[in-house]
């Protein structure tokens, strides 16, 4: 699904990361922790071409982005991403925010895009909402809403820049359980967040990064329980 | 009910007026220079102003001479344009006022402006020069109001959008796009208007063939876009600047390519963004037509100084020069009202999604 091979990236002279390989199967919940400044933004902003790499190859279903640059548009519509602090288009109402994308690029018709969208808006409990703009609602449900935004383009994979570390702890729970459910339904997903309860319930394996590197790609159990590595041990006993 | 709004009238004047000595002062001083000046306005405008009665009448009063303006004002406001066919400009300006008005209801922002802009211009363009059974009036006759407001929406309607491809040009990522346009806007910016009036006027023609005579307004009209669309340009800027960058990557990452990413995400953020300045920018492109009196086009300006040099009613530059301040007061006005109904029509909250 994703294969990434001998990524490297350079911020001017700052090598923000350093030969990164990761492969993501079909179906495969992964999520990337670490700590601020590791690289886990710039490592997931690389896999949709958000962020340019010097070295090294992302390729997604086999494409090389770097190969298809021409058509970067092709690939990003098939890599939903959900970022921080939710990038809702403000002048547009929730159901609009939706169909924007579905209308221009897979030139579906406003009235189908629309139907979908309300599909997505009440699977994520707010299809009340789609009538009003982004900043009528609170934080978890526009992070919600960013999430169906995603979802109405069919992608085939999600990636996840921290989604609530925006958000106050009471709003957190309700976007955990949309990401939760995405999960069971098998999508594919890349979660960067610190959020280690949510981790432990969901993810297939968890990545830790730091100061650009991958240190440790361990499924949940090991990860938490018998980490090997004191990096590792010394990150967890910061945040358990 | 008297009493009380007498009370209220007294309450508040010693809240905002005399609430110490200081301030009451400065009331005082200010109230007695309003009241001198109305009084001598009044007597100017009103008392002695001579109504009626030819240029001596007006020379022995010491009031202003109106009827050097009720002689004057169809010159001052239509230039030479042939009397006889007087009713075309006049026609073309009501349809302006008409569209004014009908473009300043909410209900009507729609696509159908971009079809109705330009359609109102060529009737008027049609209107001003004839042809196809009117009769055509050759366009150094036309002047005044009517050839100020021919160079100013002509002038906004086309150097608005370029201005916003030269903002989208100078956040090219594209070295070979965006050095020329900054070179572009800075060599502009750095120039006075009159100074390429003066060029498009004099000096372009030296380097043109000789048959190849472009006319005069034409070259106006373009000199005064390509100075307008550099200060558009940093107008917009700004707007696209001010856009939080999550808005441009949440837009690519739905898989919007660049030109669906600026229409329909980017832009329409951030042209609300720059309201005022841009209509700020309008107002000033639209007093600086009064330029083109520097190479001899006779806009509402030019009129109003060529209307002094008459020798029967030497003298009255000053009646002139109120009256078309008058006017170009009057619209300014109105775009400027139109300024603060579209900022508060399209109020965002400061909050960001
Ligand atoms: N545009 C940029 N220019 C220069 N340096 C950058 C840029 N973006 C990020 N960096 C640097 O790269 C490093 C990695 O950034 P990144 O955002 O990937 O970290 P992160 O692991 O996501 O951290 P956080 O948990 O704070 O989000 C940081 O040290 C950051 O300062
Ligand atoms: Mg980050």
């Amino acid at each position: 699904m994703i294969k990434v091979t001998k990524l490297n990236k350079w911020f001017d002279d700052f090598h923000v990361l350093k030969n990164i390989n990761l492969s993501i199967q079909k179906g495969e919940r992964v999520v990337v922790c670490g700590p601020s400044g590791s690289g886990k933004s710039t490592l997931i902003r690389c896999m949709n071409y958000l962020e340019e790499f010097q070295e090294g190859s992302v390729a997604i279903e086999g494409k090389s982005i770097l190969d298809s640059l021409e058509e970067i548009e092709k690939i990003r519509q098939d890599v939903g991403m959900v970022f921080q602090h939710f990038n809702l288009f403000p002048h547009l109402t929730i159901l609009e925010n939706l169909t924007l994308a579905p209308t221009l690029v897979r030139n579906i018709s406003k009235d189908d895009a629309k139907t979908k969208a309300m599909e997505y808006l009440s699977k994520v409990k707010i299809s009340s909402e789609a009538n009003k703009y982004p900043n009528q609602i609170s934080g978890g449900q526009k992070q919600r809403v960013a999430i169906a935004r995603s979802l109405c383009m069919n992608p085939k994979v999600m990636l996840f820049d921290e989604p609530t570390s925006a958000l106050d702890p009471e709003m957190v729970k309700e976007v955990l359980e949309v990401m939760t459910d995405l999960a069971k339904e098998g999508m594919t997903m890349i979660c960067v967040t610190h959020e280690m309860g949510f981790a432990r319930e969901v993810a297939d394996r968890i990545i830790f990064m730091d100061h650009g590197e991958i240190i440790a790609d361990l499924p949940p159990d090991q990860f938490f329980d018998r980490p090997d590595n004191p990096r590792l041990k010394e990150f967890l006993s910061q945040i358990l | 009910m008297r009493r009380g709004l007498d009370h209220k009238l007294v309450h508040w004047g010693k809240r905002n007026l005399f609430p110490n000595i200081a301030q009451s002062m400065i009331s005082i001083l200010m109230l007695i220079i309003g009241c001198g000046l109305l009084y001598l306005i009044m007597n100017w405008f009103l008392i002695n102003a001579v109504w009626k009665g030819d240029s001596s009448a007006c020379r022995e009063a010491s009031g202003a001479c109106l009827s050097f303006i009720r002689e004057k004002y169809l010159y001052i406001l239509f230039g030479v344009y042939p009397r006889e066919h007087l009713w075309r400009p006049i026609v073309g300006l009501i349809l302006w006022i008409i569209f004014w008005f009908h473009f300043t209801k909410k209900k009507n922002w729609n696509k159908s402006l971009l079809l109705k802009f330009p359609t109102l211009f060529f009737i008027y363009y049609f209107l001003l020069s004839g042809g196809w059974g009117l009769s055509p009036v050759e366009n150094h006759l036309w002047g005044g109001l009517p050839l100020t407001i021919l160079l100013s929406t002509v002038g906004i309607l086309v150097s608005y959008p370029l201005g916003i491809l030269l903002a989208l040009g100078r956040r090219s990522k594209s070295k070979l796009l965006s050095y020329p346009v900054v070179c572009y806007i800075e060599l502009i910016r750095g120039v006075p208007l009159i100074s390429i009036l003066f060029m498009s006027s004099v000096m372009l023609p030296l380097f043109l063939p000789n048959d190849l005579n472009i006319d005069k307004l034409f070259r106006a009209q373009v000199a005064i876009i390509l100075f307008s669309a550099a200060y558009f340009a940093e107008v917009v800027r700004g707007g696209l600047q001010s856009l939080p960058p999550g808005q441009e990557e949440a837009a690519k990452a739905l898989g919007l390519n660049y030109l669906q990413t600026q229409m329909y995400v980017i832009l329409p953020q951030a042209l609300v963004q720059v309201i005022p300045p841009t209509v700020n920018t309008m107002i000033g492109m639209f007093k600086d037509t009064s330029l083109v009196i520097v190479i001899a086009l006779f806009d509402l300006m030019g009129t109003a100084k060529s209307s002094l040099t008459d020798a029967s009613w030497l003298g009255f530059s000053i009646e002139a020069y109120i009256f078309v301040a008058l006017i170009y007061f009057i619209i300014c006005f109105f775009m400027g009202r139109f300024s603060q109904q579209v900022e508060y029509e399209f109020k965002l909250s400061k909050e960001r999604s």
